[in-house]
């Protein structure tokens, strides 16, 4: 059994703005052991980069409001003065961002933010961290790392940023890696090149990670554990196979529906989840999903719990619909619509 | 693809044709802004266009999809080359000239958060090129901005509002209702659903398809989501460094490419589906593009290529077409049969000039059929 550093039990965070109170995340529970891959799906507003942001205590403020507790190795971060969250900020838990461009300081040398990094949370000379930078970029591949620790963020190309990003949260020895999207600004081809370095470097560094994406086909690669978000709760949780292959909630069965797909013939209609997600300053009553739900009934408008309905024990979900219903049902939506005649 | 097939067979001209176009970036230095080098963003492209179809134009960033999109409907005028719209030479035409077409061709734009003017209202935005072109008066305009708002899946109450007051996917539908206020006959779209959630972007592609079969449009599609413009196309453009490398009807592009970079940048898409994607073979692209300021000699892609030998470092290939409209720019071509390979070889020896323009429809009867004009003498190559 490998060791346990993160567990997240009932997390919820709100925030208060001038139009009421948005309630960002409501009960996210996860654990995460060394060497696991932990998926957050969802779309924009879901509350999957606040659950990462507030694991790292970034989204403290005088209008946030936490409940929950977020246990890493025992201490609960939550409860954790904002002083002494330093040393757990890349020492123990390491971010990446989505967007390389703007998250690192155009007017710094690359090397410079990285041995900065390093020196904030480590008693070492500027020599010493130096060395390390360049060791580091070299495990995440950049070539010529002697030379171009020196260039400016400018100089390098957006998959190259994405990898000093990851060699600045790498710096620390973290155990736990979160990504936050960290490939959406690239191309596919570079996409592929950093999916692969996180895994490799999960290994190398044996920490665990949690990789947030709306990509599903990214999900399907990376991750082993998948928690799916909408409207700031998780409405189905379980393992990877679980997730793809006996989908619980007709959102994920809408998620998966409406990509089109390469692996299989080209639909001619795309199927499509009606409306956009609801406001979180005022959700809709009982399930949130209801709105869009092809199957609601009358039932849907008390909240369900995110509970096991199936055989895998491990696997939850947040809908009140009968498994056999879903199993029914299930295919015409993920399947993506109609199939063009040949 | 039966509009497609129909015009192919009746012999219409294309709606579009664009030949050799060149767009160079000039890049200045020094305190006389002398032209020092140029970004060849746009090099050598020629392809055409029929009305009624979408053509996708795929690629990474920077390989110049966007240029050429816009250097199409003139908002940027060509280094080089040629631009017909229907029958018209348009490169060069000046900004008076120019008016009339502008009716005829429109642009999506990607970022529906930038490209709205958030101080003016939907109704405003709609109506502003009926009002630039003098369309109507005050009430006809107004009565077709709730027309086409609701085509786009808006409600013409919405006429009075602010592009902050609507989600992404909303001010994308205004921004397509302002492309269709001129009823256009062309719309460039560039990356129109990229900044979309996936639940909104299915919605909007199917959206564009439904707008393209009421109002007959014809598109030209920008993405770099390879899944997106298989759903979309009719026939895909791969652009790599300015140039297009692969020409070929939508479906035979994924399930035959012919140029190893179309084969990387397909296996690069990652599947939902976790077996799958565990099975398949990766080809993992080492490095970046290059910079398209200078460009790799022979065949742009050999450097990141697996199949370069020293031809593909020497010698540029040309555009051929291997049957069945499937056009590619390749030395080590993948997945032909032998059968065609002698087939392209023969038809490049005799004309090797009409493989330049294999990629316009009227040459179809040259490289890929190789009929021997009665007059020319074909006994060197039997």
């Amino acid at each position: 059994m490998a060791e346990r550093l993160l567990e997240v039990k009932d997390l919820k965070v709100q925030f208060a703005t001038e139009d009421g109170i948005v309630q960002a995340v409501d009960g996210v529970s996860f654990n995460l052991d060394r060497g696991k891959v932990l998926g957050i799906v969802g779309e924009s507003g879901s509350g999957k980069s606040v659950t990462a942001m507030s694991l790292m205590g970034l989204t403290r403020g005088v209008n946030a409001r936490f409940e929950g507790e977020v246990l890493y190795k025992g201490t609960d971060l939550l409860h954790v003065s904002d002083r002494n969250m330093q040393d757990f900020r890349g020492n123990e838990l390491g971010m990446i961002f989505q967007d390389p461009m703007t998250s690192l300081n155009p007017v710094y040398r690359i090397g410079e933010q990285i041995v900065e990094a390093i020196q904030a949370h480590e008693n070492v000379g500027k020599r010493a961290a130096r060395a390390r930078t360049v060791e580091l970029l070299r495990q995440v591949g950049i070539p010529n790392p002697e030379t171009r620790v020196d260039d400016f963020p400018h100089q390098f190309s957006g998959g190259m940023r994405q990898r000093a990003m990851i060699a600045m949260a790498l710096s620390c020895n973290p155990s736990v890696l979160i990504a936050d999207e960290p490939t959406t600004a690239l191309d596919v081809t570079i996409q592929a090149q950093i999916v692969e370095l996180v895994d490799r470097l999960k290994d190398d560094f044996d920490s665990a990670v949690i990789f947030i994406t709306h990509d599903l086909g990214v999900i399907a690669e990376i991750a082993d554990e998948i928690i799916v978000m909408y409207a700031g709760r998780v409405v189905e949780q379980g393992s990877k196979r679980d997730l793809f292959y006996d989908p619980q909630h007709p959102y994920t069965w809408g998620l998966l529906g409406s990509i089109p797909r390469l692996d299989r013939p080209r639909v001619e209609r795309l199927h499509t989840i009606e409306g956009s997600p609801p406001s979180l300053i005022n959700p809709p009553e009982g399930c949130k999903f209801r709105p869009r739900c092809p199957h609601a009934f009358e039932k849907c408008t008390q909240e369900p719990a995110l509970e096991n309905h199936v055989e895998e024990r491990a696997h939850l979900d947040r809908c009140w619909l009968d498994v056999e219903f879903k199993r029914a049902h299930r295919d015409a939506t993920i399947s993506g619509g109609t199939v063009e005649a040949a | 693809m039966t509009t497609l097939r129909q015009a192919e067979e009746s012999g219409e001209t294309p709606l579009l044709e664009v030949k050799h176009v060149k767009k160079y970036f000039p890049i200045r230095k020094g305190v006389l802004q002398r032209e020092v080098a140029h970004v060849h963003a746009v090099d050598d492209v020629t392809f055409a266009v029929r009305e009624g179809e979408t053509l996708g134009l795929v690629g990474e960033s920077g390989c110049g999809k966007s240029t050429l999109g816009r250097t199409i409907i003139r908002l940027l005028e060509p280094t080089a080359g040629e631009i017909i719209f229907e029958g018209t030479s348009i490169e060069h035409l000046g900004t008076r000239r120019l008016r009339p077409l502008r009716r005829e061709m429109q642009m999506v734009f990607q970022d529906p958060y930038a490209s709205l003017n958030p101080r003016k209202r939907v109704g405003t935005i709609v109506s502003d090129p009926m009002r630039i072109h003098d369309l109507g008066n005050r009430a006809e305009q107004k009565r077709r901005v709730g027309e086409i708002l609701e085509t786009v899946g808006l409600s013409p109450e919405h006429y009075n509002r602010f592009p902050h007051e609507f989600s992404g996917g909303q001010r994308q539908r205004i921004g397509i209702a302002r492309a269709l206020a001129l009823r256009p006959k062309l719309i460039v779209a560039d990356e129109p659903v990229s900044a979309l959630d996936v639940s909104i972007q299915s919605q909007m592609l199917n959206l564009l398809d439904d707008l393209q079969n009421e109002l007959k449009l014809t598109y030209i599609f920008i993405a770099h989501d390879l899944g997106v413009v298989r759903h979309v196309s009719d026939r895909i453009a791969v652009m790599y460094l300015g140039k297009i490398v692969e020409l070929s009807p939508a479906e035979e592009l994924y399930t035959r490419p012919i140029m190893p970079y179309t084969e990387a940048l397909l296996s690069a898409v990652p599947i939902p589906d976790p077996d799958l994607a565990e099975q398949r073979e990766r080809i993992v692209l080492v490095g970046d593009v290059p910079s398209p300021i200078n460009p790799p000699s022979g065949c742009r892609f050999h450097p990141r290529c697996r199949y370069a030998t020293d031809i593909c470092k020497e010698v540029e290939p040309p555009l051929v077409d291997y049957g069945n409209s499937h056009l590619a720019a390749c030395h080590h071509p993948l997945n032909v049969d032998a059968e065609t390979l002698r087939k392209v070889a023969v038809a490049e020896e005799e004309s090797p000039a009409a493989a330049d323009d294999a990629a316009l429809p009227h040459d179809t009867s040259g490289p890929s059929h190789p009929t021997p004009e009665p007059t020319a003498p074909d006994t060197h190559s039997r």
